[in-house]
């Protein structure tokens, strides 16, 4: 046997080709159909895993190296935060109510990305992918726990971050950004990677994160902006994985192009709609603003995503026809949104307001077109009522899309004085949607959308009351036997960040620290 | 001419000398400084070379590296021992 | 105005969420791990079924017959959440780290007995294999498990087995090269004295029960195989003239399976202890793993140990009963 004695160095292709397609074998005590079961279903034709090229190179040594200089920084700078009460030092308690949309919004979607890389990280018969896809889940893990600990400080001194894990199963507009989700988890292994390593990680997650967190940081809070951009760190290996994906997913087979541009077009419509929540986060709830929602719109969708379809044009892949949607609706979603929660504050877990004069001049200056025209006579209405000690609050939910599950609160296209609907009969039954685009992902696959949780079918059902509680009571009140179950606290989680108790203690703490 | 591809990074001490090797490197490329992050936009194609790192940082650097601080990206990666590529195809 | 925010004193309002005030009690303040882990997982108001699973929820805990009240009884004695998990791999990391740096820098390998080598290639890289079979077989259990205080430590366990297998790697390229490890996968996939581990690890690969699964893989197999790899034969190779030099590249696979042997045992003392039904499922499923674990294991035992080969198996075997009686679980043959 000879034993080299001067090796030749192998780079970093070669090495980690080793040391993952290295080693997996073809099993034959088990046929590989049945260890792989969820491969074919979906009609996605691959001749050859071994053409997957690996975007990041990390084994696992350096992952975990440099993973956990990330997350001993992370933690030193939030427990500096803390033990500051760096949490008086954002601009405004108002602030907050944007944690609160993401610790209950955005952290247990962090979770069930991490099931669901899992589960595909099980389930692709390729080694390359499936590493990868085990990362990641392993990365989404980290990101649900780091939000879970940066926020948890935060919980201590203010509401509506009490509850998140029962929150985002309960609460009914929680049910847009679950159902999102749960959407992405319950379809095959390919179609889980288009919706979220390539439409939300590559086309969408940059809105989330970027802009959103940079804002964070430009309203003080260090925590928030910490975790952000490391998360976004790992999101970098992550919208790699997402685009290898689709590119190798086309490159296989050309059978492979219709179904991937299907999916790209329902899941960058699911995301859009995701996203309006992020829309409103950035126009209205951030008290220093950094950005508009439509200005990063235009950079991170359709400068940034515009790049990536020309890229993808070769293979025949298009521009998702929503896009053209999208791009009248940069208008209008923030307005629209923030008008809706206004009004059903009362039966929500963060704090409104409505705009004050400044606020109003910038979305007038950002929103030339739009904001003076439809938006701004509607919130000095509501002003004007509050003023006369008629703050609104609508307690009847509305019709809710039965895809996207918002409200039905968007316009039409071509007329942002009408209210959008749309509607398809499935089994006897008429199902109703906030859009074309909803109705076409629906109309797709009904057996699958019919099945959806809907809130406020469930409240009318009365599945969303506390156990005990006995609508026939006389002096059963629905909206608090909801809230109840919800397990938000009636006046203090709800209602309007005027009067409110986070209001108050912000005051208070701000001013102890100013006195002796 | 060529779409653009970015790249953006927290702003701290080792970011700013990768910064300044990008763009002694790549002749397009501007810098979006935004609150606490940079973003480095380059038409159509844009290289980090690992020694122009360590010039300006005065030590070994890993390429890898570039995860600590990376906050987003766009375009196609090609990364090798010597240099990080991210460029479009079109 | 300048706000002097370290000098403010305030009262929380609440100590933590409440879904972990009412595990923990609401008076005091929960730890990393109780916060990043309790209740994690939905359980309720699911939206759709899995297209790929239709008879299951999205996470259903009828994929087990394994039934426990709360499923966050099955805590992690390591307390380990993302952060705290990855600062320990680092630091095993580091250390396992220095010891290649040293074997390549002065190159240790050279100073091994060729037959030494030889036999620790023999043994160590088709290994490389079966961890990447740790690893599929963990994924399962992160990916269908039920409850986040055991996925979380299982996708931790399965990200360990991707890493062990790349240490094998490394390994490999520290005493031979590239045709050393192309030669080991021949072994794995048809020499015989590998055959019952494949044949073992491939049918873990289709089982339907994670909780089986976990004992079948986690419990039983590595109960059996990292003493008689990292502890038995490694001790062997080192008298047959290896001295530390193949301890130094095998640290990482011994010092995992102490801490690893921490969930492990947790997991399995607070499932049995929860009911009978849950005991005798557990003994029931070590009754038909043990025996075919022993048995895998006896082919590449043999390569090291010839003729003795059954005996040392046998006396693992009492340690690993001797474990397992510990946390109230007989490994006896029953009937």
């Amino acid at each position: 046997m000879d034993m080299p004695t001067t090796k030749k160095k192998l780079g970093i292709k070669e090495r980690y080709a080793l040391m993952t397609r290295g080693l997996d074998w073809e099993t034959s005590y088990q046929p590989m159909d049945k260890v792989f079961p969820y491969a074919q279903f979906e009609g996605i034709k691959i001749h050859d895993w071994d053409k997957w090229e690996d975007p990041f190179r990390l084994t696992m040594d350096a992952y975990w190296k440099y993973q956990a200089e990330k997350e001993r920084k992370l933690y030193a700078i939030l427990d500096a935060f803390n033990q500051n009460n760096g949490h008086l030092g954002v601009t405004d308690a108002r602030y907050v109510n944007t944690l609160k949309l993401f610790l209950n919004g955005i952290s247990p979607l962090e979770y069930m990305a991490h099931r669901g890389f899992a589960h595909v990280g099980r389930q692709f018969p390729g080694v390359g992918p499936r590493v990868a896809c085990q990362m990641q889940s392993l990365d989404e893990l980290r990101h649900a726990q780091t939000q879970i600990h940066s926020m948890s400080n935060y919980n201590k001194y203010y509401n509506g971050l009490h509850s998140p894990t029962e929150m985002i199963q309960k609460v009914w507009y929680m049910s847009v950004p679950r159902s999102f989700f749960d959407d992405a988890y319950t379809a095959g292994p390919f179609e889980f990677m288009v919706a979220i390593g390539f439409s939300f990680e590559y086309v969408l997650t940059n809105l989330l994160f970027v802009p959103f967190v940079s804002g964070a940081a430009y309203n003080g809070d260090m925590g928030a902006m910490t975790f952000g951009f490391s998360a976004q760190s790992d999101e970098a290996r992550h919208m790699t994985l997402g685009l290898e994906c689709i590119r190798f997913m086309l490159e296989q087979d050309p059978d492979n192009i219709p179904i991937v541009q299907k999916w790209i077009d329902k899941w960058t419509w699911r995301g859009i709609r995701v996203l309006t929540l992020v829309a409103m986060m950035m126009d209205y709830m951030l008290p220093k603003k950094v950005m508009s929602w439509k200005e990063a719109w235009e950079i991170y969708f359709e400068e940034n995503a515009g790049a990536l379809f020309n890229d993808l044009a070769r293979y025949g892949i298009k521009m998702p026809e929503c896009a053209k949607q999208a791009f009248i609706d940069k208008d209008h979603i923030s307005h629209q949104a923030w008008a809706t929660f206004y009004q059903y504050s009362g039966i929500s877990n963060f704090h409104s307001w409505l705009p004050s004069e400044e606020d109003k001049d910038w979305l007038s200056a950002k929103y030339p077109d739009t904001f003076d025209k439809y938006y701004r006579p509607r919130f000095e209405h509501w002003e004007a009522e509050a003023k006369e000690g008629r703050r609104f609050y609508n307690t009847t939910l509305p019709q809710l899309c039965q895809v996207c599950q918002i409200p039905m609160i968007f316009t039409e296209p071509d007329d942002p004085t009408q209210i959008c609907y749309r509607e398809s009969d499935f089994g006897g039954e008429k199902y109703h949607f906030c859009s074309d685009h909803c109705k076409h992902i629906f109309d797709d696959e009904p057996e699958k959308y019919v099945q959806a949780w809907m809130p406020a079918q469930q409240i009318y059902q009365g599945n969303c009351f506390p156990e005990g509680a006995d609508p026939t009571a006389p002096d059963f009140n629905a909206v608090e036997e909801v809230l109840k179950y919800y397990n938000i606290h009636n006046g203090r989680d709800n209602m309007d960040y005027v009067g409110s108790e986070d209001e108050k203690n912000f005051a208070e703490w701000r001013q102890t620290s100013t006195k002796n | 001419m060529a779409d653009n591809v970015f790249i953006a990074f927290q702003t701290n001490d080792e970011s700013r000398s990768i910064i300044e090797a990008i763009l002694a490197d790549n002749p397009g490329a501007t810098l979006d400084e935004q609150p606490a992050m940079v973003r480095v936009v380059c038409p159509g194609r844009l290289t980090i070379n690992r020694e122009s790192v360590e010039e300006r940082m005065g030590r070994d650097f890993d390429l890898q590296e570039l995860q600590l601080h990376l906050i987003t990206l766009t375009g196609n990666i090609d990364e090798t021992d010597d240099a990080f590529t991210l460029a479009w195809r079109n | 105005m300048q706000l002097d925010l370290r000098t403010v004193t305030i009262k929380p309002l609440r100590q933590t969420f409440s879904h972990v005030a009412r595990r923990i009690g609401a008076d005091k303040a929960a730890s990393r791990y109780q916060e990043g882990t309790f209740d994690l997982q939905a359980t309720m108001n699911f939206h759709y079924r899995p297209l790929w699973a239709p008879d299951y929820e999205i996470f259903d805990a009828s994929r087990t017959a394994i039934v426990m009240a709360d499923w966050y009884k099955l805590l992690d004695p390591r307390q380990y959440y993302y952060g705290s998990y990855t600062l320990a791999r680092a630091r095993m990391q580091e250390a396992a780290e220095a010891d290649f740096a040293l074997v390549e820098d002065r190159g240790l390998a050279d100073s091994l007995p060729h037959a030494v080598r030889r036999l620790a290639m023999d043994l160590y890289l088709p290994l490389r294999h079966l961890e990447w079979g740790g690893n599929t077989n963990c994924m399962s259990l992160a990916a269908y498990g039920f409850g986040t205080a055991f996925t979380s430590p299982a996708l931790f366990h399965a990200m360990d087995h991707l890493g062990m297998a790349q240490y094998l790697t490394r390994l490999g390229l520290v005493l031979g090269d590239e045709a050393e490890l192309t030669a080991a996968k021949q072994a794995w996939v048809a020499g015989p004295e590998w055959q019952g581990l494949r044949k073992y690890i491939e049918d873990c690969f289709v089982m339907q029960d994670w909780f089986e699964l976990f004992t079948a893989h986690c419990v039983v197999l590595d109960g059996l195989l990292f003493p008689l790899f990292f502890g038995e034969i490694d001790t062997h190779l080192a008298a047959q003239g290896g001295g530390a030099v193949l301890s130094m590249l095998t640290r990482f696979e011994a010092e995992w399976f102490i801490d690893a042997t921490k969930w492990t045992n947790a997991v399995i003392k607070n499932a049995a202890g929860e009911s009978a039904a849950n005991k005798a499922q557990i003994e029931s499923w070590i009754g038909t793993y043990l025996p075919l674990a022993q048995a895998a294991l006896e082919g590449p035992a043999r390569s090291a140990f010839g003729a003795e080969a059954p005996a040392v198996i046998e006396q693992l075997t009492e340690q690993f009963s001797a474990r397992l009686a510990k946390l109230g679980v007989s490994t006896a043959q029953k009937g």
